[in-house]
């Protein structure tokens, strides 16, 4: 890929650029963006994948508080299914840490059940497919029992695992569930991108008394982020409700969930055809990079200085970041992986509409996922999702700028 | 017959003052703690477990006890009926009369630290865990002094500080949530149970086959209760379930079947029961008992069963009759005795519905309380947004 690279853009001045961003501390320049003053001095360069995240932040959690218990499928023994709570069993035991049957709508009610009497477990759904077994629970039993006992139950239970497309699972596997959850009062959902994200909204959430949908996603397991010191203390925490900027702007802004989708075009590279080449090339030196400050950094080049807000939360929504931001660069682009009709890039959409109308420049637009349930095959599975950086290129640029 | 009003006397005047933690103390009537042995209308049915014995100890103070409780709860049930015709109560409104034995014999088994989970049809469990008729019938109209603040309704009553856990509306998901609050008490080593009571027509749910799996699994202390009272709506038993005998369908758990309308035999069951699960693991008791009424107010209850069945059973298994004639056949108390209860009770709920008009319906702003424990700030929305509600965490 490199090679590639090297061919594209030969030697020299960009491709110096290019590769700096490539390195794994270019967490040095992020952070000097997003962190405050003091904390630049003291930022320690290691590295950590979101696994490794939320596995620390379960076992901190667990340990500091006895009332915490694990249930899912091949959570224990297993060490998880995708390796999530591995080391957990041996550390906590099995009264702690169950492996249960192949039976949701089950272990989802006792689950639940369990944090009426006042445990604080965390659900883990294989995928947040098989959620739908057990989502009476999470919305009749658990979003709303705190309101129907006018407070006397609340339910302080986390429910989380991989949600959203991965790769070529197909169909029943790939759908995305925060509109849904999102929809109801008395959840929060929350979806983590970065090692960051991931540990201090665990935690958050697993300390959180309310019901929290945790939405992961396969494809950023393995990833690497730069934490800071702060961020491996265990008392670490973010708070609920709070969107990151991730990358500030001021001519557009653009909000997304998990930016997986950079992800996506690198397992999918094989079906791009030799035409898509010399857009492909350039791209692919991003892959391990974050797609929407990416994208942003394609559009920089064209003059326009985009803000990406990185959502972490989407009920409660952060408003008051998007609404500000869009004051500020007066566009909007949402982008999502999920279905598009009803989904989180239309409520954000229309809250900017409703509280920011006067501020708007052009029409705010949405990306989200094609209307139609996840196909197999690599080509049409790569035009299900929000493709890359072309089609947003072709979009934010096309969409916001050209035309207005 | 001298000795029996000689017994009488002394009994008074010795007696203490022995307080139901339910109810008021009884002037005339026999409140002696003596110990007598009465047997079951019936022997229990087994599957995978020896049965209790058929005879029951008890004593004169608790027979009035639950005579008083049986009485509260019918009255309780009727005057709801009314209530409901009349408009005060709203929605759905699903009455327990006939089976209150199940609901007094259960509460006089366990103490307060024990749990008990039911569907929607939870007046009478309510009280019977202490709770007050003022904020049952208040609740019921939506108003402030409910028990839930107006917020839940007649499916969601709840107790928390009692261990009740509603009054839920979703047929059979209280039983995985039961499990659940048993696993609770499990993981925290409490020494108590849960009581996961449920209907002939949810026992046919997935879900409960889910829960009792993993109950019996990690052996927590769960008693399931089917409170068969043999129509699931308006479905008979025998035309939604291939196999009505209930306390067998945990296969690998064992059962017991009670006569539901003897609050005796459903004492000694749950008793049984609880010294079971503790040891072993979950017990399905299958509670034989019926309901008067229809599944809920707007069903009359006679498209799908006969006049005569419903006045047969009023006749031969009425559970507070049967402990009328208990006690007047132990000469604990006379007939006019028991009628001056009834009507005392009367007045007791006729005075709890008075008090409960009296209650105002809830502030407007009671429209965003409690969606969440801890809000963080978070904005809401009323129909008309620009109606924003802000509350601080």
């Amino acid at each position: 890929m490199l090679g590639a690279a090297r061919r594209q853009l030969g030697s020299g001045p960009m491709l110096g650029q290019v590769l700096r961003r490539l390195r794994p501390a270019g967490g040095d320049e992020r952070c000097e963006r997003v962190l405050p003053p003091r904390q630049r001095n003291i930022i320690l360069h290691v590295q950590m994948t979101v696994r490794d995240a939320l596995n620390s932040a379960l076992d901190e959690e667990m340990s500091a508080d006895p009332s915490v218990f694990l249930m899912g499928e091949e959570v224990g023994e297993y060490q998880g299914a995708y390796k999530i709570t591995k080391g957990l069993l041996d550390k906590y035991g099995p009264d702690r840490v169950l492996d249960t049957p192949i039976t949701e709508a089950g272990f989802t009610g006792i689950g639940v059940g369990a944090a009426y009497h006042g445990l604080r477990p965390v659900v883990e759904f294989m995928t947040f497919n098989f959620s739908m077994q057990a989502i009476d629970h999470i919305i009749n039993s658990a979003a709303k029992s705190n309101y129907m006992s006018a407070g006397q139950i609340s339910v302080p239970i986390v429910f989380r695992g991989p949600n959203g497309a991965a790769a070529g699972v197909g169909a029943q596997h790939s759908q995305c569930y925060a509109a849904w959850y999102a929809h109801v009062p008395g959840l929060k959902v929350l979806t983590p991108y970065s090692a960051e994200d991931a540990r201090g909204l665990l935690k958050a959430a697993i300390r959180d008394p309310d019901p929290v949908i945790f939405l992961e996603n396969e494809l950023l397991y393995g990833e690497s982020f730069p934490v800071s010191a702060e961020v491996l203390d265990s008392s670490f925490c973010l708070p609920i409700g709070k969107a990151k900027i991730e990358r500030e702007g001021k001519d557009v802004t653009i909000t997304a969930r998990w930016l997986v989708m950079l992800f996506r075009s690198n397992a999918l590279l094989k079906g791009f055809s030799s035409t898509d080449a010399n857009y492909l090339s350039i791209f692919l030196m991003y892959f391990h990079a974050r797609f929407c400050p990416q994208a942003a950094e394609i559009l920089s080049k064209e003059g326009i200085n985009a803000e990406v807000i990185n959502l972490r939360s989407i009920r409660p929504l952060d408003r008051a970041t998007i609404h500000a931001s869009v004051r500020k660069t007066n566009r909007l682009v949402t982008v999502e992986e999920g279905f598009p009709q009803h989904g989180v890039g239309a409520e954000i959409c229309m809250s900017v509409v409703e509280e920011c109308f006067e501020y708007l420049d052009a029409p705010v637009e949405r990306i989200a996922g094609a209307d139609v349930p996840m196909p197999y095959a690599a080509n049409i599975e790569r035009m299900a999702v929000p493709q890359v950086i072309f089609f947003v290129f072709h979009h934010i640029f096309l969409g916001c700028f050209i035309r207005w | 017959m001298a000795a029996a009003a000689l017994r009488r006397c002394l009994t008074r005047r010795q007696s203490i003052p022995r307080v139901s933690p339910l109810l008021p103390l009884t002037r005339l009537i026999s409140d002696s703690t003596d110990p007598i042995t009465i047997e079951t209308s019936l022997p229990f049915k087994p599957h995978l477990i020896d049965p209790p014995s058929r005879s029951t100890t008890t004593t004169a103070a608790e027979l009035a006890s639950f005579f008083r409780t049986m009485l509260l709860m019918r009255r309780f049930e009727i005057a709801a009926d009314s209530l409901y015709k009349s408009k005060l109560i709203r929605g759905f409104c699903h009455l327990y009369d006939g089976q209150e034995a199940v609901a007094v014999g259960m509460e006089s088994s366990l103490t307060r630290r024990d749990a008990i989970i039911t569907a929607y049809r939870d007046h009478c469990l309510y009280l019977a865990r202490g709770g007050d008729p003022v904020s049952a019938f208040a609740e019921l109209m939506g108003r402030k002094a409910g028990c839930a603040r107006g917020k839940g309704g007649s499916m969601h009553f709840y107790k928390r500080d009692a261990n009740f856990f509603g009054g839920h509306g979703i047929v059979g998901a209280q039983v995985p949530l039961g499990c659940g609050v048993a696993f609770a008490q499990r993981y925290r080593k409490e020494g108590t149970v849960t009581f996961d009571l449920y209907g002939d027509g949810a026992a046919n749910q997935g879900q409960l086959f889910e829960a009792l799996n993993m109950a019996a699994l990690w052996k927590l202390p769960v008693v399931l209760v089917c409170e068969n009272n043999h129509y699931g709506m308006g479905t008979a038993e025998w035309k939604a379930s291939k196999s009505p005998a209930y306390y067998k369908r945990g296969d690998y758990v064992p059962g017991l079947k009670v006569d539901g309308m003897d609050v005796l035999a459903v004492k000694q069951a749950c008793k049984f029961a609880k010294d079971h699960v503790l040891a072993n693991g979950p017990i399905i008791l299958e509670m034989d008992t019926y309901r008067y009424h229809g599944h809920s107010m707007s069903d009359p209850g006679s498209t799908y069963r006969t006049r005569d069945e419903i006045a047969g059973i009023r006749q031969e298994r009425d559970p507070i009759e049967r402990v009328r004639k208990l006690l007047l056949a132990h000469d604990f108390a006379t007939a006019q005795e028991l009628k001056d209860l009834e009507k005392e009770i009367r007045k007791e709920v006729d005075a709890a519905i008075a008090k409960a008009k009296e209650s105002p319906m809830p502030d407007p702003s009671e429209l965003f309380t409690n969606v969440y424990v801890n809000d963080c700030g978070l904005e809401s929305f009323g129909v008309d947004r620009k109606v924003v509600r802000t509350v601080l965490p």
